[in-house]
């Protein structure tokens, strides 16, 4: 008995395109702002996870590397790693992490910094990345907000193509500090709704 | 032997791959809170406990009188 597919199930070429992109352009990165900006709509108007339990693209395409591809081994992730002080934690660096990025960005904006034509792996990795930069007809800041956001994009997406292959294929959604974020809003809604409720 | 799938919520990160995967649409994440079984709807298949990525999803014997 299969489901039938609906559009969402179809959102995982939105992120394969989007990967692939920046590597052609990196302006196209700023087109990553949806899947920042999508599940916090959704969780803070709806109170809901529908972000991640539908429409993740990320989320659909492990689940089809890991799961119809087989390229994950389906094995439990160790403990810690979907234990509250993992995912807060990994919460608070990515975001601590984010706005690092945001502060390097607002340096060029200013002009107290060239722009750097690379992409940071995994927070610390610096690789060339100039052949997909072919200018802006924006400031420079937009440029290094582009190559920012898409290290943290690419980044999360190794890190969460390497724990498909080693544990479960959606690994990455235990740890993934969106959907951490979207659920500690979500929480809040419902328990101070059910409290407003109660009286 | 009745088999339910039963979910612990204290580590559940409501991601709905559970959801996904249930061939009875048995499990939904009300308020995005963490993922919910209808025991009446379970048939004990372990679908969901096989994709849950926290694997936190177990098959456990239900109640005689479910």
């Amino acid at each position: 008995m299969k489901a039938k597919k609906k559009w969402y199930d179809y959102l995982w070429i939105f992120s394969l395109t989007y990967l692939i992109l920046g590597f052609v352009n990196i302006l196209f990165a700023l087109l990553g702002m949806i899947c920042f900006i999508a599940p916090l709509v959704i969780s803070i108007g709806w109170g809901n996870k529908a972000y991640c339990n539908k429409f993740c693209g990320r989320g659909q395409l492990f689940s089809m590397l890991g799961g119809h591809f087989g390229l994950s081994r389906k094995k439990d992730m160790p403990k810690w790693m979907k234990s509250k002080y993992f995912r807060y934690g990994f919460l608070i660096f990515f975001f601590t992490m984010f706005f690092i990025m945001l502060w390097n960005t607002y340096l060029v904006f200013a002009g107290q910094r060239p722009l750097g034509q690379k992409i940071k792996l995994l927070w610390t990795f610096k690789v060339p990345w100039q052949w997909a930069y072919h200018g802006t007809i924006f400031s420079d800041g937009v440029a290094q907000f582009a190559f920012g956001f898409y290290s943290i994009m690419l980044t999360s997406t190794i890190l969460g193509f390497l724990t498909m292959i080693l544990f479960k294929p959606r690994s990455w959604c235990v740890y993934c500090p969106m959907g951490t974020m979207t659920q500690l809003i979500c929480k809040a809604k419902h328990v101070t709704k059910s409290q407003t409720d109660a009286k | 032997m009745k088999r339910k799938a039963i979910v612990d919520t204290s580590m559940c990160a409501a991601c709905g791959c559970c959801v996904k995967v249930c061939p009875m649409g048995a499990i939904s994440v009300p308020h995005g809170v963490n993922a919910v079984i209808d025991e009446t709807l379970c048939i004990g298949c372990g679908k969901c406990a096989k994709e849950c990525p926290a694997s936190i999803i177990t098959l456990e014997e239900a109640n005689h009188e479910s």
